[in-house]
C-alpha cells in the first residue's frame, strides 16, 4: 500500500519528504535496536522506532527503507531531516506507543518480516 | 578505483559517512541494488564498530568490475577472543553505544552474512583489521 494511505490511517505527522509518499510499503519492522534492523533483508520496508537520532536515519539509508515512524512523541531533529531528504526517506512523528501503531498497521495489512 | 576514509572513535554523528559515500559510488556504477545493500550494510556495521570500540581507523575501498574489497583497519583495544565476538548476541559495547541503537552483538555475524569473503585479525592493545569482499555481479552472489 502507499505510504500516504498508511499515514492518514494512523494519524501520523509527516515531517520530511512528503514528495515520496507515493512509495509502496509491504512490510514493517519495530525496533529501537538498529543492529537488529540491519539484519532485515525485506524490501518495501517501514521502520517503527522510538530511537530518534541520526543513526536511525543512517540505518534507513543503508537498508533502503521507505520510511520511519517515530513513536512515543519522539521529535525529529534538523540533522535527521537533512539526511532523510538526501535519500528520500519519509519521516513520520507519531504520538502513541510502538504497540499501538504496530497494531494499526497490522490491521491495515502491512506484513511482519518474519 | 581506490578510496580511503578516516573514522574517528566515539563520533556517532559522522559514523556512516563513508558507507554513504560508497553507496553513492556503487549507484553511479550501476551495481545491482540488492548487492549495494549487502555491501553498505556490512560496511556500515564495520564503520560503527570503529566508532564504538576504537580510537580511530581507516577504511580502504578498492572497486573493480568484478568485486569490491574493503579493509577496515583500526587503532584500538583489539579483540581478545574473536570466536566469542563472532557469536550472535555477544557484545562489549558501552551504554553510550547502546543508546545509539547498537551493541546488540549482531554486527560481526551480520557483516559475515552479507559478504562473500570475510577475514578478521586482531591484536590486543593495538587494533583490529577486518577485510571483506563482495562480488558485484548478482549471479556470483554467495560464490
Amino acid at each position: 500500500m502507499k505510504l500516504k494511505e498508511l499515514v492518514e490511517y494512523i494519524g501520523g505527522s509527516v515531517v520530511c519528504c512528503e514528495e515520496c509518499l507515493d512509495r509502496e510499503v509491504e512490510f514493517a519492522f519495530a525496533s529501537d535496536l538498529m543492529s537488529d534492523v540491519l539484519t532485515v533483508k525485506s524490501e518495501k520496508l517501514l521502520l517503527i522506532t522510538g530511537l530518534a537520532n541520526i543513526q536511525a536515519v543512517r540505518t534507513a539509508e543503508m537498508s533502503d527503507l521507505q520510511a520511519i515512524v517515530f513513536v512515543r512523541n519522539k521529535r525529529v531533529s534538523e540533522d535527521m531531516i537533512r539526511l532523510a531528504q538526501e535519500n528520500c526517506i519519509v519521516l513520520i512523528e507519531y504520538p502513541g506507543t510502538m504497540f499501538r501503531v504496530s497494531g494499526l498497521l497490522y490491521s491495515l495489512g502491512v506484513k511482519a518480516v518474519y | 578505483m581506490h578510496f580511503e576514509f578516516k573514522v574517528q572513535g566515539g563520533d556517532f554523528v559522522r559514523a556512516g559517512n563513508a558507507s554513504s559515500q560508497v553507496k553513492k559510488i556503487l549507484k553511479q556504477l550501476n551495481v545491482d541494488s540488492s548487492v549495494i545493500k549487502r555491501i553498505v550494510v556490512a560496511l556500515y556495521e564495520g564503520e560503527v564498530n570503529i566508532a564504538a570500540h576504537a580510537f580511530n581507523g581507516v577504511i580502504y575501498v578498492d572497486i573493480d568490475t568484478e568485486r569490491i574489497i574493503i579493509k577496515l583497519d583500526d587503532n584500538g583495544p583489539g579483540i581478545p577472543d574473536i570466536n566469542l565476538a563472532m557469536q550472535p548476541g555477544y557484545s562489549t559495547a558501552s551504554p553510550i553505544v547502546r543508546e545509539m541503537g547498537f551493541g546488540a552483538g549482531m554486527g560481526l555475524p551480520n557483516i559475515k552474512d552479507n559478504t562473500d569473503e570475510f577475514k578478521i585479525t586482531s591484536e590486543v592493545g593495538k587494533g583490529t583489521c577486518l577485510e571483506i569482499l563482495v562480488n558485484l555481479k548478482v549471479n556470483q552472489e554467495g560464490v
